[in-house]
């Protein structure tokens, strides 16, 4: 597994996040993921650390209910259980368009190389993968360069420069 | 109940059958049977290796019974897919019309 | 019709070379099947009983002549000669080589078509009134929106991995030609009393295992706002839409199991951040869609009415073809003529590369060059001068393609069936075969009236049969094939979804069975009653009773 983040593929041992699980305890000075059923037990507690901050969303769960906390986390991770379970690209665009979310948005789970454009026009700027597919990732994304609607990268897009020139006439 | 391994060729979608010496052939005479559930799995196992070396896509097991010219299919589906499309069109000769053997 | 800029052209191309890695990497393993299935489907190809399927978008059913011409060499080239044009106004070819799909592609982009998104739980074409800008009752043509809705929903990021497919219609005018009720999302444009033109905003129908008509969620939705809220209505079904049960995962479900009113607030709620943003569509891009879609230069003509009324009371066969195949046009002078691809014992809906040549020279010659799909399986030919209508159906005629029989008994609706479907649990091509010719004789027809059939060879029911006046299911009972009757579906402004008559009939008995329900309505039907009429007035107990008995 690789780590791609702002373009660039990054070795796991590069990648200062730690996963933590429900039941283990959450390391104090390393930057540490938990679960958002663990955001919503320790809220409180989580928030008193000095360490950044993570949260990890399954693709179910509503981003919504961390709308409001965005700020509090250096990284949001959004899980596809199965990369035809479309709901994470929703998610992002809200975290991103809708809540302000400005740190790493980070797709993980089943994160192939034919999706990574559209992952990223969704606002995702970070991305576990397949070895093979890191090295893909720049050819990937440069398979589709025109766009037709606005997304959440702010992309040029067609739509956006006919409306323009619509409205210089 | 007899038993043969259909699948699709991967490049071309053309119907095939696993014959004897584990390539595809696309008429059903060619089709190895298997006569009992542990022969099954095993010619479902060299299917699944053909599908992993990307030859064929889609096996699958359909239940057969010994007509005068081959195999037969005993569902209504399986020997549609073996005659081709029915209905009559100058265009449609079937699937499997004048076909020589040929092996993937 | 709409032509492609830099940027229409540069979206196909890059899909194409896109596609061409993507197979590159199936054909040589770095791909699985499970993971390139979905990318193939949404290219629309299909793998189907026999073969593969291409499934090529024709938006709202508009096509060139040029792009006809494109078809019939494919079908030359690639395929074996013919093509099938389906219930959402596409054409498919059942017998594409996966490897010479990139080039297929490749061929499509030259004359600005592409087959991405028909397939794949994505949005699908968007389909249209087959009459639209030539319809006389027309209000706007729901043409300018298509196309908008197609550019909008081709390869959006967010939207390409929903619970389901996705489907929108739209007409523009009061006789709805496009089944708006049974799609995930149908716009209706219409006049509202303030003189404003807007959409009736309908969620939720659907056909398949569970068919329900669609809801109306917003009764008027100005024009600007059409993007910004059915990217509202997409992302609500995007994340609230059930993903655990593929039987259960289109809109309409979630409608239905929320209810319409929750889900309208859901909506309407996500709309509120949304409108008046990005997705505002400013009036002055309206107008510039719009000219793309004005009529062609029509000559100023005195209605000639005295040439086409003398051919016809000339010659019968014309009268008969121009009875059931020529609609009323906007323009003075002008007709809108249907070429029925139902000939007596054909295959509904197929057309050999040499008939959609022949399509295209007429167009050129009659048409303007334009020609149109129905959601019916027919074709239109949208720009005829009442003045040549009797030179094209001489020339039809020469083609195996002036059957006069759009809208009537043998204007038979049918999916292709088992016979090439790996869906399928039934054939529905012969039973439409068979139907057609127990039924030829055309003044048998004319006195019938009115009636579709719809035949769908599965429950997923791509041949709307729970739409048609008399709709027939193939199933299997047994190993055997076997045909469930429903009665009194409708596809127009008066949507209705058809209901079962009784137990199933055999393969042997199904056409006996249409024929006594014809046979009953002629018994009952009152002056000027049409069968759906009929049907109404009287309901399903005198049909069930001449086909099962009495109880």
């Amino acid at each position: 597994m690789a780590l791609v983040r702002d373009g660039q593929v990054v070795q796991g041992a590069q990648d200062e996040w730690v996963r933590v699980g429900d039941a283990e305890p959450v390391p104090d000075n390393t930057p540490a993921v938990v679960t958002l059923a663990r955001w919503r037990e320790e809220r409180s507690r989580l928030l008193r650390r000095e360490a950044p901050l993570g949260v990890q969303l399954a693709s179910g769960d509503d981003v919504a209910e961390i709308a409001d906390d965005v700020a509090r986390f250096g990284l949001i991770a959004l899980e596809f259980p199965a990369f035809t379970d479309g709901r994470a690209y929703s998610s992002a665009r809200l975290l991103r368009e809708r809540y302000g979310f400005m740190g790493e948005l980070r797709a993980v789970g089943n994160v192939l190389r034919d999706q990574f454009a559209f992952m990223h026009r969704c606002g995702f700027d970070a991305f576990e993968v397949r070895d093979a597919d890191a090295d893909a990732w720049s050819e990937a994304l440069a398979e589709v360069r025109v766009w037709y609607q606005p997304a959440a990268d702010r992309h040029f897009t067609a739509m956006r420069l006919r409306h323009r020139r619509v409205a210089a006439e | 109940m007899m038993q043969i391994v259909t699948a699709n060729r991967l490049r071309d979608g053309l119907v095939v059958y696993l014959s004897a010496d584990g390539g595809w052939s696309d008429r059903i005479g060619d089709a190895v049977e298997a006569a009992d559930e542990v022969a099954a799995r095993e010619l479902m196992e060299t299917a699944n290796r053909s599908e992993i070396e990307c030859r064929i896509v889609g096996p699958y097991l359909v239940k057969v019974e010994n007509a005068a010219d081959g195999p037969a299919p005993v569902e209504h589906r399986e020997a549609v897919r073996v005659s081709g499309p029915t209905v009559q069109t100058s265009l449609n000769r079937g699937a499997h019309g004048g076909h020589q053997r040929r092996h993937v | 019709m709409y032509i492609y800029d830099e940027m229409d052209q540069a979206i196909v191309d890059q899909r194409v070379k896109q596609f061409r890695g993507q197979v590159a990497r199936r054909l040589n393993g770095e791909l699985t099947e499970e993971e390139f299935r979905p990318l193939r489907l949404m290219n629309g190809l299909y793998l189907q009983l026999h073969a593969y399927m291409l499934r090529v978008a024709v938006p709202y059913g508009v096509l060139s002549s040029t792009q006809m011409r494109k078809l019939a060499h494919i079908a030359r080239r690639y395929d074996k000669g013919y093509g099938h044009f389906t219930t959402r106004q596409n054409i498919q070819f059942n017998w594409p080589k996966l490897e010479d799909t990139p080039d297929i592609l490749a061929e499509l982009s030259d004359v600005q078509m592409h087959a991405i998104q028909t397939s794949g739980n994505c949005i699908r074409n968007v389909t249209a009134d087959q009459y639209a800008g030539v319809a006389a009752d027309e209000i706007e043509d729901p043409r300018i929106y298509s196309e908008i809705i197609r550019q909008w929903s081709t390869l959006h990021p967010e939207f390409s991995f929903l619970p389901r497919k996705f489907k929108f219609a739209v007409t523009g005018a009061p006789h709805d030609r496009a089944a708006l009720r049974v799609h995930d999302v149908g716009l209706r444009l219409y006049e509202n009393e303030a003189g404003e033109i807007g959409f009736e905003v309908m969620v939720g129908g659907g056909q398949g295992r569970t068919p329900m008509l669609a809801k109306t969620i917003r009764p008027f939705l100005a024009r600007r706002d059409l993007l910004s809220y059915v990217e509202a209505i997409m992302r609500v079904y995007n994340r609230f839409g059930r993903r655990d049960n593929k039987y259960k995962a289109r809109i309409k479900i979630l409608v239905h199991e929320i209810g319409a009113e929750e889900f309208t607030r859901l909506v309407e709620e996500e709309w509120e951040h949304l409108r008046g943003g990005e997705l505002d569509l400013p009036l002055a891009e309206v107008q510039r869609m719009r000219r793309f879609f004005r009529p062609p230069g029509y000559e100023d003509l005195d209605d000639p009415v005295t040439w086409y009324e003398l051919k016809k009371a000339e010659n019968v066969n014309f009268s008969r073809w121009a009875a059931a195949n020529v609609a009323a046009h906007k323009q003075p002078g002008y007709a809108i003529a249907n070429i029925s691809l139902k000939p007596i014992g054909g295959v509904p809906g197929d057309a050999t590369a040499e008939q959609m040549d022949a399509v295209a020279d007429l167009a050129d010659r009659y048409s303007v060059g334009e020609i149109r799909v129905t959601h019916e399986q027919n074709l239109v030919l949208p720009h005829l001068k009442k003045a040549d209508l009797f030179d094209l159906w001489r020339a039809l005629e020469a083609i195996d393609l002036a059957t006069p029989n759009v809208g009537f008994v043998t204007d038979i609706i049918a999916c292709p069936g088992l016979d090439y479907c790996a869906l399928a649990t039934a054939r529905s091509i012969p039973v439409a075969q068979r139907l057609s010719e127990r039924f030829a004789d055309i003044e048998r027809q004319r006195d019938i009236g009115p009636l579709r059939i719809k035949i769908s060879g599965c429950i997923n029911a791509c041949g709307h049969h729970h739409v048609g006046h008399i709709g027939i299911l193939g199933l299997e009972k047994r190993g055997e094939e076997s045909y469930q009757v429903t009665l009194g579906g409708r596809a127009d402004e008066n949507a209705a979804i058809g209901k079962i008559v009784g137990p199933a009939f055999t393969a042997d008995g199904i056409v006996d069975a249409v024929e006594t329900v014809i046979d009953t309505y002629l018994d009952l039907r009152e002056e000027g009653e049409e069968f759906i009429d009929t049907l109404e007035r009287t309901g399903h107990d005198p049909f069930k009773e001449r086909l099962y008995g009495a109880r």
